[in-house]
């Protein structure tokens, strides 16, 4: 198989990864008034319910200098973070292309 | 695999920031390295640091119905060995810890410990393993990068269950408790990052085989090795 058609599998793959547990993980049913179940919550954040199941008494002795005032300036930052790194490797690869193009233009001017 | 701002008690966040900094102090210096003999180099260092701030930016839906992100340090651990990605993971976690309260500065040790150090070395072991038996460059990367990925996630869980022990199973019934939350939701992410960090490799193999080459990782048609 090229590897161009092994890439498009491989992206194929992650895409139904990341859907498949979109399609199928439901929200458990409540009976009314209850509070509904949050689902797709960071995994992060559930460690600390069972660090205060398990150690009750513990006192965290520090707290984040800055924390994000909402949800939606999270998402800014997270997308800042994936954007700066997004954007070097696509610069890296263009400026790799141009120059292996720029490589074959010369090469076939001076034969010529 | 973020342990939380101020959630371990400070003897341990001492001692894993101890035991970390070695591995930043001489991951810079490798990298230092690899950079003064091939100065081209730098620029895949860079694709190396870039590839773990999409890849820890990225929370996934898992099948245990929690949200979690891959690491993204497999990939320079392969190309510049096993302690380059120490300072390059301290850079991404300072940044999530100062801006985005994700870890924190104390806990800054532990995390850099699983996610730089832990990590990077099993997919260098088992990725120089796999060439060594000569297996598919392709698949021994997956398995390498999936592997380390969830090796992060298991030492996140073992640092906490070292900090807050069951009080009636101790260490293994805290360990099971907290790598159920961490290593079962990462399972389908870990394949995930496999997955991608091949599929940049492949394309590094086309725009970069020179760089690659100098990294010790010439092109081989599978099972033609020489």
């Amino acid at each position: 198989m090229s590897k161009n058609g092994q890439n498009i599998l491989l992206l194929l793959a992650v895409m139904v990864l990341v859907a498949y547990p979109l399609l199928t993980v439901r929200a458990a049913k409540v009976s009314p008034g209850q509070e509904p179940v949050a689902i797709f919550t960071g995994a992060d954040g559930q460690v600390e319910g069972v660090i205060r199941q398990l150690a009750p008494d513990y006192q965290p002795w520090a707290t984040p200098l800055l924390e994000p005032p909402s949800s939606e300036i999270e998402s800014l930052l997270f997308a800042l973070q994936a954007v700066l790194g997004a954007g070097f490797i696509g610069y890296y690869f263009g400026v790799r292309r141009e120059r292996a193009r720029q490589r074959a233009a010369d090469g076939s001017s001076s034969a010529a | 695999m973020h342990i939380m701002e101020g959630f371990l008690p400070a003897e341990h966040a001492l001692a894993w920031s101890a035991a970390t900094l070695p591995f930043v102090a001489l991951g810079l210096r490798a990298i230092k390295k690899k950079v003064r003999e091939k100065p081209e180099l730098k620029m895949l260092v860079g694709v190396s640091a870039a590839f773990t701030f999409v890849l820890s930016a990225l929370k996934l839906p898992s099948v245990t119905g929690s949200c979690s992100h891959p690491t993204g340090t497999g990939l320079g651990a392969v190309l510049f060995g096993p302690l380059a990605m120490a300072p390059i993971a301290t850079i991404v976690l300072l940044f999530q810890a100062l801006l985005l309260a994700h870890g924190g500065l104390t806990t800054l040790g532990a995390n850099v410990f699983s996610m730089g150090v832990v990590g990077p070395l099993v997919a260098y072991v088992l990725f120089r393993s796999g060439r060594f038996l000569r297996l598919p460059q392709g698949v021994t990367l997956f398995v390498a990068v999936t592997l380390a990925d969830l090796s992060t996630y298991l030492t996140t869980s073992v640092q906490l269950a070292l900090a807050f022990p069951d009080p009636t199973g101790g260490f293994a019934a805290a360990l099971a408790k907290f790598a159920g939350i961490f290593a079962l939701t990462q399972i389908p992410l870990a394949i995930s990052e496999g997955l991608l960090t091949v599929l940049l490799f492949n394309v590094l193999a086309k725009h970069s085989a020179g760089e690659l080459h100098d990294l010790g990782l010439p092109l081989v048609r599978e099972g033609a090795r020489s």
